[in-house]
């Protein structure tokens, strides 16, 4: 064991960059035309449900899955034709993916030896980057003897320390209970900008998304649906997809009307002015509708208390179910008949006969 | 490694009790042939009682004379076994493993092809194999090992269990790619990552290999060639006393050679399990 371990290396980032990726399996297309740029140092999230090919973006770019058209450029480098091998990658997996003949330190310096890397220098360098994922002490643990998040701290040690160019992350905490996907989750970030990689993170998860990103990319059909900050995608949802994908949203039903949406006799700004008018589906962030003393009527269904703030499920007059979030302070019984009114934050909307996509729940 | 595997949902382990039963039981079904023939060995002639003069007799000739081409048989024999493990080996292990990471919907066809020797009775497999081994003959010549070719076909549905569940018991593709990822070529992933983890499995594949070649007859008999099992009939139409013995000679030499190779395999994990408990938790 050394006593100071020398910390990683910082590299200047690595810019990726996707152009027009079409990846088909057996006549299904997976990536339909993606294009997406990783600037340097940076760390985007894959965001979207199962069959989006999330998964599938970032297998293309380390290699694991060949394409069929477009181009994946490192550094300004065509890597579409380069083995895995040669790539220079890191990649966390969702499984547990140890090997499990070697011990946690032997699995980090596996890489090392692949770049015939001497014995003294791998040691030390394995020492370091179990170091920085805190399990110094465990460099002669098996995987059976560590816990999950223990195997994916190793796996991500393993990961880093070749110094790649990108950090690939598929989904490594959806195996993890809640608590330490949390504690992971943060750990992650921190190092990743401790390290400045470039980190391309793909999950399902829209919180883990929101927490560790500098960008989120939704992903539907193959394809980006929208990109933009943890904040962009939140407050200003480009479609009603987005909206119930990242956070909870309510879909009520309403007209598009001189650039507004008109919902329940309430007239809302719309994100994008330019929607056509007629009938909607208009997707409402459940704090964006609040308790008053008079408006829209409705019957409380159910309440239920959440620490931090309170959910609240209504029904109006016509039957729709509508959530609100607000403070622990307000308690509304169920049964009890209340008013509503929207809080006027600006809606995103889509013509009712498309508005087939099942609520996503988070 | 061993217990702790019976907490809930899990199904109980058998009590001790069910399992010395269990084991005693199958050691006697083993047991009672094998003494039955050490018992015929030892009788003295038709009058009845026991003595050892016919082991006397053999080790005293030193297998000469008779039982000269027992000896040639047994090094002919072992000459076939290391042929197929090495077929198992060298063809088997790789194929698999390829069709398993890089073509996954060929698996089917793999087993089928595999399994389907099973299912031919030897007897039947030698009426192909006797026009197939005049070109090998003329190809490689008529050296003991070309019968290897043969018993290459006839241990595939055993090594492929083997070897199969094991490799299905190992995430085999994730390892796999996580080498890749970190700049391992194809040859060091098999080599580092994928044989160590497959060892049981493999090294089960080649016990069952070298059994099965052991206690071959009837393709090297219809194809005229000299294994331990034909030369052991041979020997059994002139002395069938010391067939017996012979035949208890060559059990006791499957089974050395059998607990040999488990040994070759085994050092690596007792090592392991040696430093993981040397070790204290942090």
């Amino acid at each position: 064991m050394i006593s100071q371990p020398p910390l990683l290396q910082t590299r200047s980032g690595t810019v990726v960059e996707f152009t027009g990726v079409v990846k088909e399996f057996s006549g299904l297309r997976a990536l339909d035309g993606f294009n997406l740029t990783l600037h340097a140092g940076e760390c985007v999230a894959l965001l979207g449900p199962s069959g989006s090919g999330k998964t599938t973006a970032l297998r293309v770019l380390a290699g694991l899955e060949s394409t069929d058209a477009g181009s994946i450029t490192i550094d300004g480098i065509d890597v579409s034709a380069l083995a895995t091998s040669k790539r220079d990658m890191g990649m966390v997996f969702q499984s547990y993916s140890l090997f499990p003949h070697l011990s946690a330190g032997e699995n980090v310096e596996f890489g090392l030896r692949m770049r015939k890397i001497k014995p003294a220098e791998r040691r030390s360098r394995a020492s370091a980057a179990l170091a920085l994922v805190g399990l110094e002490h465990h460099f002669d643990r098996f995987a059976h003897q560590l816990s999950g998040g223990q195997q994916q701290r190793v796996a991500l040690a393993r990961a880093l320390v070749t110094e790649p160019r990108v950090l690939l992350l598929d989904e490594p905490l959806s195996a993890l209970d809640a608590k330490v996907r949390v504690q992971l989750r943060d750990e992650i970030r921190r190092i990743q900008t401790e390290l400045g990689i470039t980190t391309l993170f793909v999950t399902h998860d829209q919180d883990e998304a929101l927490a560790i990103a500098d960008r989120v990319a939704v992903m539907r059909s193959g394809n980006i649906e929208q990109v933009g900050t943890p904040e962009e995608l939140y407050s200003r949802p480009a479609t009603p997809f987005i909206a119930d994908f990242v956070g909870l949203s309510n879909r009520v039903v309403g007209i598009v009307r001189d650039a507004h949406a008109e919902v329940h006799g309430t007239r809302l700004p719309l994100i994008d002015p330019a929607v056509t008018e007629g009938p909607v589906r208009v997707s409402v962030r459940p704090e964006d509708i609040e308790f008053a003393a008079e408006g829209l009527a409705a019957f409380v269904v159910a309440s239920s208390f959440l620490g931090s703030l309170r959910r609240t499920t209504v029904r109006l007059p016509d039957g729709s179910i509508v959530l609100l979030q607000h403070g622990v302070r307000i308690h509304p019984k169920s049964g009890e008949s209340v008013f509503l009114k929207f809080t006027g934050a600006p809606v995103s909307t889509e013509p009712l006969e498309a508005a087939s996509v099942a609520p996503h729940q988070s | 490694m061993t217990g702790g595997f019976t907490a809930n949902g899990v199904a109980h382990a058998p009590s001790r009790t069910v399992r010395v039963t269990i084991l005693s039981l199958i050691g006697l079904i083993f047991a009672l042939p094998i003494a039955a023939m050490i018992e015929f060995t030892l009788r003295a002639g038709l009058v009845g009682g026991y003595n050892i003069d016919r082991w006397v007799a053999l080790f005293q000739s030193g297998f000469t004379g008779v039982y000269r081409p027992v000896l040639v048989a047994l090094g002919n024999s072992v000459v076939l076994a290391i042929g197929t493990v090495i077929i198992v080996l060298l063809l088997l292990v790789p194929t698999m493993l390829l069709v398993h990471i890089r073509f996954p919907y060929l698996r089917r066809v793999l087993e089928f092809i595999c399994i389907l020797p099973i299912t031919i009775p030897a007897i039947v497999l030698v009426v192909g194999l006797a026009p197939v081994y005049t070109v090998v003959a003329r190809m490689l010549g008529s050296g003991v090992w070309t019968l290897a070719l043969a018993y290459g076909i006839t241990v595939l549905p055993f090594a492929y269990r083997a070897i199969q569940s094991n490799i299905d018991g190992v995430d085999v593709t994730t390892l796999t790619e996580a080498a890749r990822t970190l700049g391992a070529g194809w040859g060091s992933v098999l080599v580092r990552i994928l044989v160590p983890n497959l060892r049981r499995g493999i090294l089960a594949g080649a016990f069952i290999a070298v059994a099965v070649v052991l206690g071959e007859f009837t393709i090297a008999s219809l194809l005229n060639r000299v294994n331990l099992q034909t030369a052991l009939v041979v020997v059994s139409k002139v002395d069938p006393y010391t067939a017996v013995i012979l035949s208890l000679l060559a059990l006791a030499f499957a089974f050395v050679l059998l607990l040999v190779i488990g040994r070759l395999g085994a050092p690596r994990t007792q090592t392991l399990r040696r430093r993981t408990t040397v070790k204290g938790p942090a």
